[in-house]
């Protein structure tokens, strides 16, 4: 342990805690503008250019686990540095209710590895109270947020349709992928269902957007991040740029602990630990913006006590930490008989679906209040760990010579045919859908527990309520129709009550929102509609945290979005001398 | 020279993998990427070099052990007209280092071929190592079809369910196999639809609106442009 020294670094305009979608967007509208700024990130530095961090084209062969997920949990070639569980940074759980945090401790944060599925919300989707009286409405509507979801299109780049639908907004977008041919026959089963299937919205460049940024050359393996900046990842796309044009600075291995205060309980600036020097250091800065995703933000917010603040910063509210909720999620495959002893050729495509189906039934017809979407996956997709598993239960769907079943096991020659023959015949489908966030779902900070760095640690509460439950049931029944639609035979058993319906574990879709929400009344929220703090006028949030509902779309094109809306609103404000 | 200067130096104009700077140079460039970059290198953070060197350095097999995984990795994956065995694509040396990567996989690994040996001494009176190819089919064929299998056979079947599945994701996820299976990406590509014949072959289609609305590959290169109305018109 080393002697704390608290050395006074230079003074900013703005502080950002956080690079990731929210805090990269943040550093370069404000840095655009001729702040001063500096950007601390927990994680090292990343650019996925640089031949020591390339995972991108690299042959299973490579890894000695051949891509299995023993260390990095979405595979030994995925992007994220972090992950469900980091080494000296624990969380905890209350009454054994389950929620799992997955943190990327790396520049860019998860915005590294996500899926790049990049969908507005729309104009319900910001008034769900007014529809089903549960939850709360947002303190804007969707024509506020419009204008800055136009210019994320343009400057970062999403292909998809124009299709007219009322809550999934029409874009500026890039022309999308043709389907592949497992998404051909998805849209047969799709239907048969009656479900709409439209061409997916990644943030992958099909077409050039600028000097700066290559285009896709469909290896499928955005989650690897690529080489070329062909797909959005905040490190790329927002904060070198920004780093390049001379104004913000970049402090890496950075862990933040709190913002400080002075008297009057404005802002002035912030404290980390340098993990490498395990030293104290302390930033000041005339604004402060946290974007350290949700729950560390409200993390950082509870952790900062003091005279004026004695609730945690601008918590006099109660509610920082509070309305915590993620996606929901689950799953189902099959096999498609048809698609054995497939012809082979390139089918890898973009990094991720090239179609899906936007929520499209009405819930006042149905058992539960949200609605969710539907992503496909199948393919003829690069053999990794695990491919080949399973041939004790899979071998009887395929028919022998004499059009009998394989006997399931085996080994020898037929196995091995029996492996390629079966290459590329699985499809599946997963749902993510809108839950109804609670008040008593929630993280707070574990009294027992600090991490390596001595920060008191996060611990969750978290129970999916009948909504959540009923909604994974549709998504099965759903599942069911389109995948028996297009002729597979499914596989694994249906979930039941029992298991929630397969709904997975709070956490696990990488959702996690509304841990300080924003709102008009300072009782209620933490944040104004600015996503500035009700309590402390110099203290903004741009990731998730401000959320007052997540959508059953995924949440990054709405945390840039927002980012930059606040970020003008901060030099409106700056210029005004209102902060 | 700091660590990273020294990979730049040996890895420049390279595919910068520990493969193949440790079976494509020689003996002493080998050793010395091996010192400075450990023996895998595919994007690692520094961590993640020392777990993955750690779990190289470390044995789990004995000798004995491991000529019983290739025994039966060859009998699971043999070489046919297509490939090569399981042990010719280095199936041995990638199960020994899940042992040590995945340590729930031990137990049931060293148990069930304790137990197959047992086996093998009370049916032949021999070592599993030690008895005739006929023979050890005579045994395997007791635990290869888990449907069909003698109930007191389970614990055998579970084991080769275990090594079944490693073998064949090893040999598939092997330079070998990944030729074998045909997979044909993992290079760069201007995705244009599924081929011709492949739609023709399963009566498929794409309709006109999906060919109107699609990316044309020729046009990947021109930076797009929009009216006010979002539609894309250069």
């Amino acid at each position: 342990m080393s002697f704390q020294i608290k050395e006074q670094d230079k003074k900013y305009d703005v502080c950002i805690v956080g690079s990731g979608a929210g805090g990269g967007m943040a550093a370069k509208i404000l840095s655009e503008a001729g702040l001063s700024v500096a950007v601390l990130e927990a994680g090292g530095d990343f650019d996925p250019a640089k031949e020591e961090y390339r995972t991108q084209l690299r042959w299973p062969w490579e890894s000695p686990r051949r891509g299995a997920n023993t260390q990095r949990p979405f595979g030994d070639f995925d992007a994220a540095w972090g992950g469900w569980e980091i080494e000296g940074e624990p969380y905890t759980r209350k009454d054994g209710t389950k929620f799992d945090w997955f943190r990327s401790r790396m520049l860019g944060g998860r915005t590294n590895h996500w899926g790049r599925i990049s969908l507005r919300f729309g104009p319900k989707d910001f008034k769900r109270k007014d529809q089903d009286g549960l939850g709360d409405n947002w303190p804007i509507s969707y024509e506020d947020v419009k204008p800055y979801y136009d210019k994320v299109d343009k400057l970062i780049g999403v292909f998809g349709t124009n299709e007219g639908l009322a809550n999934d907004p029409d874009g500026f977008f890039l022309p999308p992928p043709k389907p592949r041919l497992h998404e051909l026959f998805v849209k047969k089963g799709a239907a048969v269902a009656s479900v709409p299937v439209i061409p997916s919205r990644l943030s992958i460049l099909t077409r050039k957007i600028n000097a700066e940024r290559g285009v896709c050359f469909f290896c499928a393996q955005c989650s690897r991040a690529c080489q070329v900046y062909a797909d959005f990842s905040s490190s790329t796309c927002l904060v070198k740029p920004a780093m390049e044009k001379g104004k913000v600075e970049l402090y890496t291995h950075a862990m933040v602990r709190e913002v400080l205060t002075d008297e009057s309980g404005l802002a002035t600036g912030v404290v980390y630990i340098d993990k490498k020097d395990l030293k104290e250091y302390k930033i000041g800065a005339k604004v402060v913006v946290l974007a350290a995703s949700a729950c560390e933000t409200a993390r950082i917010m509870l952790n900062s006590k003091s005279k004026s603040h004695p609730n945690g910063l601008s918590n006099s509210s109660g509610v920082v930490g509070r309305y915590l909720h993620d996606s929901t999620g689950t799953d189902r495959m099959a096999f498609m008989p048809e698609l054995v002893d497939r012809p082979r050729y390139n089918e890898d495509g973009v990094g991720g679906l090239h179609v899906y189906s936007p929520w499209w039934l009405d819930n006042k017809k149905l058992d539960f209040p949200r609605g969710y979407h539907i992503e496909y996956w199948g393919g003829m997709s690069m053999p990794s760990y695990g491919f080949g598993f399973g041939m004790d239960t899979m071998r009887k769907y395929l028919l022998n010579e004499l059009g009998q079943p394989s006997t399931n096991g085996g080994y020898g020659v037929g196995l091995k045919k029996d492996v390629r023959r079966i290459y590329g015949s699985m499809v599946g489908m997963s749902g993510r859908g809108e839950s109804v966030p609670q008040y008593d779902n929630y993280c707070e900070i574990d009294p027992d527990t600090v991490d390596k760095y001595g920060i008191p640690v996060l611990r969750f509460h978290y129970k999916w309520t009948e909504h959540e439950v009923k909604q994974a049931k549709h998504m099965h029944d759903t599942f069911e129709e389109i995948l028996t639609g297009m002729g597979g035979v499914l596989l694994g058993q249906k979930p039941t009550e029992e298991n929630q319906y397969g709904l997975l574990a709070p956490g696990r879709i990488i959702h996690e929102v509304g841990t300080s929400r924003m709102g008009d009344d300072p009782k209620t929220s933490a944040l104004n509609k600015y996503a500035q703090a009700h309590d402390c006028k110099n203290l903004f949030v741009v990731d998730a945290g401000s959320f007052v509902s997540q959508a059953d779309k995924n949440p990054t094109w709405t945390i840039l979005a927002l980012s930059w809306r606040t970020s003008e609103y901060i030099i409106d404000q700056l210029k005004k001398q209102n902060i | 020279m700091d660590r990273r200067e020294n990979l730049k130096v040996l890895l420049t104009g390279t595919v910068a993998t520990g493969y193949l700077l440790t079976t494509g140079c020689n003996p002493e460039d080998a050793k010395k990427a091996e010192e400075i970059i450990g023996s895998f290198s595919y994007g690692r953070t520094p961590e993640e070099t020392l777990v993955n060197d750690k779990l190289m350095a470390d044995t789990f097999f004995t000798e004995r052990e491991k000529s019983m995984v290739s025994i039966i990795a060859d009998i699971i994956i043999p070489k046919d007209e297509i490939s090569g065995s399981a042990t010719e694509s280095g199936v041995p040396d990638f199960i020994e280092f899940m042992m040590k990567d995945y340590p729930k996989f031990q137990l049931p690994m060293r148990g069930g071929m304790m137990w197959l040996e047992n086996l093998s001494f009370a049916t032949f009176e021999k070592s599993f190592l030690d008895i005739s190819a006929e023979e050890r089919i005579t045994l395997i064929d007791k635990i290869a079809y888990p449907d069909t299998a003698e109930p007191d056979m389970k614990f055998g079947v579970n084991y080769f369910n275990l090594m079944r599945n490693l073998t064949c994701t090893g040999f598939f996820t092997s330079q070998i196999g990944i030729k074998d299976i045909g997979y044909a990406g993992n290079r760069p590509n201007q995705w244009d639809g599924v081929p011709d014949e492949v739609l023709k072959k399963f009566n498929l289609s794409y309709d006109q609106k999906t060919l109107d609305q699609c990316l044309k590959i020729e046009d990947q290169q021109k930076i797009a442009v929009w009216d006010d109305a979002g539609n894309l018109i250069g």
